[in-house]
């Protein structure tokens, strides 16, 4: 939405020597592919394709690495408006870029909430200095004070592509219906944040023998659980209805969405790169870079998400990127905010922990980061390098070995558990709209 | 920043043999006995929640060696000001301070504190967590009662789960092989509470947990922390309150205990509270002796 549509005389790219993966073409093979006017214009075997002699044509050496369409993140927190101490859409894209991501989903809850048409114009504007393309996803209610619905119809209009009350739950079952019932009536996915608020008050990390041990009360599977449960029966008796579900965390509400599926429900969820590389058991001395909503869960909850990882349950990896400033995580773990960075790491962890460990195919992966989420948000023309795509497009190194070092992040936020860790798999250049906006 | 060596934040990773040095330093002790080990420092009282005991004792015990002190509360301080923990941390040790004693609503406080001050941190009860010199000097009265923690077997009767000082008590005593009996109804004693260490059963059942037992904790039910949980007092009593009668299922010589505050008429009768059995206010009186081990310890004096 913003900037970064196709434009023309934009010259034109030739990547050259990659391997190019296109989950939504099913395309896994070395392939050369010319990118024009902001557009795919052509994918061919190596060698075969030729810069015209009158055409200035850029030439990007691909060897060695793997072309994907460029990475669609569903859920990141960009913080503008209001919050520019924590991220700006500048800061925030940026660290978006140097991830590979060349479309981001923007959250609402900022100060004020993004519930209006105006808000959604704000966020659009050149002056944000967005580097890859934002797309807002606008409250569910006003002030997502969960009562009142939004207008969904201007929102979707303006270019909102979801609603949501993220942070919060859209707790109210007849409020949570009417908005199902629009969803469908408008095409228009409601995220839903699941979280029985009414359950997890004053609660800090997952409920378990952890949290039991550290004296901090803990968030039930069943405050995430029960949600989803309701969402997906709602959504499946609701004509054409579309939930997705954000940061899915959980086996048991995993086991709600999957029957959701098999019923035909048009139910997406995503998963976030934590919660299939950390358990509750790995928070040490009450490291606030460990909290996070919903929480790191039990190690059973983690394999159920691998598992529906690598079964291809899981629509897409979402990285729910929560920049805070320092002052709002080094204290008391209890006070301190919920969130972690995850821009710059999804694509190393995913590497690392679902390829390299768990031998998830990396073709799994590039489709979790790309035709997934453009599925589950309708993102016409994106998510796929298919000729006359929108020349979005991620070049990585899956080999590539690294330290993860979040002083160097991009971000204006450094709170992750993340820092100094060994990664596997490195984003090397990053292409929105034919141009490329962060080459390693 | 690693703690300052001598930082005392909780039993689940203290030694055994460590334990076993402080109680033979605090049996060395006497605060009518002045020993100036800590004369000229300055120990620092950071109170963010009440205390009677445990506040008091500390002061005496800094005191009886010669240590300033100071107490801070978060009423009349920055703190009700807005002030964070650690900035009152730096604050502090800018004026001067070698030692933090801190008690704190959140658990984990004390450790924040300790990763970024460079002086010894005493966790003196943070939040649901741990109270670690509580848990000391229960220990170190159950062993000038019972001599010995081989073959012991001790029930800890009620609130667990809020609890900072059930879950001390059941690190250290399970690191001495006491089998330990938790007793209460499921939303104050879940059944996970038998992953925090070795030998550790839950029963529901007041005449269970006594049957046999040497040593009985009760606990308060800590209306303050419950969160919205409904507690059914009348209930409570019923199934759990210590009274003469239910003492009688214990073992003769079994002793009484409680942290304190008690509340007579809930947790236990005014008969089990100033009975022969009762040990509550020896446990206060060997607070201070126990707290000078842990402060001279602090200090690497403990010697």
């Amino acid at each position: 939405m913003t900037m970064t549509g196709p434009k023309k005389d934009q010259g034109a790219l030739l990547i050259k020597g990659g391997h190019l993966i296109d989950p939504a073409a099913r395309i896994d093979a070395p392939l050369d592919l010319l990118l024009k006017d902001g557009r795919v214009a052509e994918v061919a075997p190596p060698n075969k394709i030729k810069g015209g002699a009158n055409e200035k044509v850029e030439k990007f050496d691909a060897r060695g690495l793997i072309v994907a369409p460029g990475f669609i993140d569903l859920h990141a927190h960009l913080r503008e408006p209001g919050q520019a101490h924590k991220e700006t859409i500048a800061t925030g894209t940026a660290a978006a870029a140097a991830g590979g991501f060349t479309s981001v989903c923007t959250m609402p809850n900022t100060v004020p909430v993004v519930d209006s048409v105006e808000w959604i114009d704000w966020l659009r504007q050149p002056e944000r200095g967005a580097l890859v393309n934002v797309f807002a996803v606008a409250a569910a209610t006003r002030a997502s004070k969960g009562a009142t619905l939004t207008d969904f119809r201007a929102l979707q209009g303006a270019g909102a592509i979801a609603v949501t009350d993220d942070g919060k739950p859209i707790l109210e079952d007849i409020i949570m219906r009417e908005a199902l019932v629009l969803s469908g009536e408008l095409n228009f996915p409601v995220v839903q944040h699941a979280e029985d608020t009414r359950m997890t008050e004053n609660c800090s990390m997952h409920a378990g023998a952890r949290s039991f041990r550290l004296g901090l009360r803990g968030m039930t599977a069943a405050a995430e659980a029960s949600i989803v449960e309701r969402d997906v029966q709602l959504a499946t008796h609701i004509p054409n209805a579309r939930l997705h579900v954000a940061h899915l965390s959980t086996a048991d509400a995993l086991k709600s969405v999957r029957r959701g599926k098999r019923a035909k429900a048009r139910v997406t969820f995503e998963v976030t790169p934590h919660h299939f590389t950390l358990t509750d058991e790995d928070m040490r001395d009450y490291d606030s870079n460990y909290k996070m909503n919903p929480p790191l869960r039990s190690p059973s909850d983690l394999e159920a998400i691998l598992a529906a990882l690598a079964d291809g349950t899981v629509d897409a990896i979402a990285t729910d990127h929560a920049p805070h400033a320092a002052h709002e995580k080094e204290m008391e773990f209890e006070r301190a905010a919920f969130g972690i960075t995850g821009l710059e790491t999804a694509l190393a962890l995913a590497i690392t922990r679902l390829h390299r460990e768990k031998r998830i195919p990396l073709a799994r992966i590039v489709e979790l980061f790309t035709a997934g989420p453009a599925r589950c948000f309708d993102l016409r023309g994106r998510g796929s390098l298919a000729r006359g795509a929108i020349a979005d497009v991620t070049l990585f190194d899956p080999k590539k070995k690294w330290t993860f070092d979040a002083a160097q992040s991009r971000s204006k936020s450094k709170n992750t558990p993340f820092d100094g860790w060994q990664l596997t798999g490195k984003v090397v250049a990053t292409i929105v709209g034919g141009k490329i906006v962060y080459a390693a | 920043m690693n703690p300052a060596r001598g930082s005392l934040l909780g039993i689940e990773h203290l030694e055994a043999a460590e334990i076993l040095r402080l109680f033979k330093f605090a049996r060395r002790m006497n605060p009518d006995r002045p020993r100036p080990l800590l004369k000229g420092k300055r120990v620092f009282l950071l109170f963010y929640e009440a205390s009677t005991r445990t506040r008091s004792s500390f002061e005496i015990a800094a005191k009886s060696m010669g240590a300033h002190t100071v107490l801070i509360q978060s009423i009349g301080s920055s703190i009700e000001k807005g002030e964070s923990l650690l900035d009152t941390g730096y604050t502090v040790r800018a004026v001067g301070a070698d030692i933090i004693v801190i008690r704190h609503p959140n658990a984990g406080a004390p450790f924040v504190m300790a990763q970024h001050i460079d002086v010894p941190v005493i966790n003196a009860g943070d939040g649901l967590h741990e109270h670690p010199s509580q848990a000391l000097l229960d220990a170190y009265t159950i062993l000038r009662n019972k001599k010995t923690f081989k073959g012991l077997q001790v029930a800890i009767v009620g609130d667990v789960f809020h609890s900072r000082v059930a879950r001390s008590a059941c690190h250290l005593l399970s690191k001495f092989g006491v089998k330990i009996v938790l007793c209460g109804p499921p939303e104050l004693v879940p059944d996970i509470a038998t992953t925090l260490a070795p030998g550790i059963r839950v029963t529901r059942h007041i005449d269970d947990a006594l049957r046999g037992t040497d040593v009985i904790m009760l606990l308060r039910v800590q209306n303050e922390r419950l969160s919205g949980l409904k507690i059914d007092l009348l209930e409570y009593i019923a199934r759990y309150q210590m009274n003469p009668a239910r003492l009688k299922m214990a073992r003769k010589d079994a002793i009484v205990m409680h942290p304190g505050p008690i509340i007579r008429g809930l947790e236990l009768t005014s008969e089990v509270a100033d009975g022969a059995q009762a040990r509550i206010l020896e446990e206060v009186r060997n607070g201070v002796p126990t707290r000078m081990a842990i402060l001279a310890r602090a200090m690497g004096k403990m010697r």
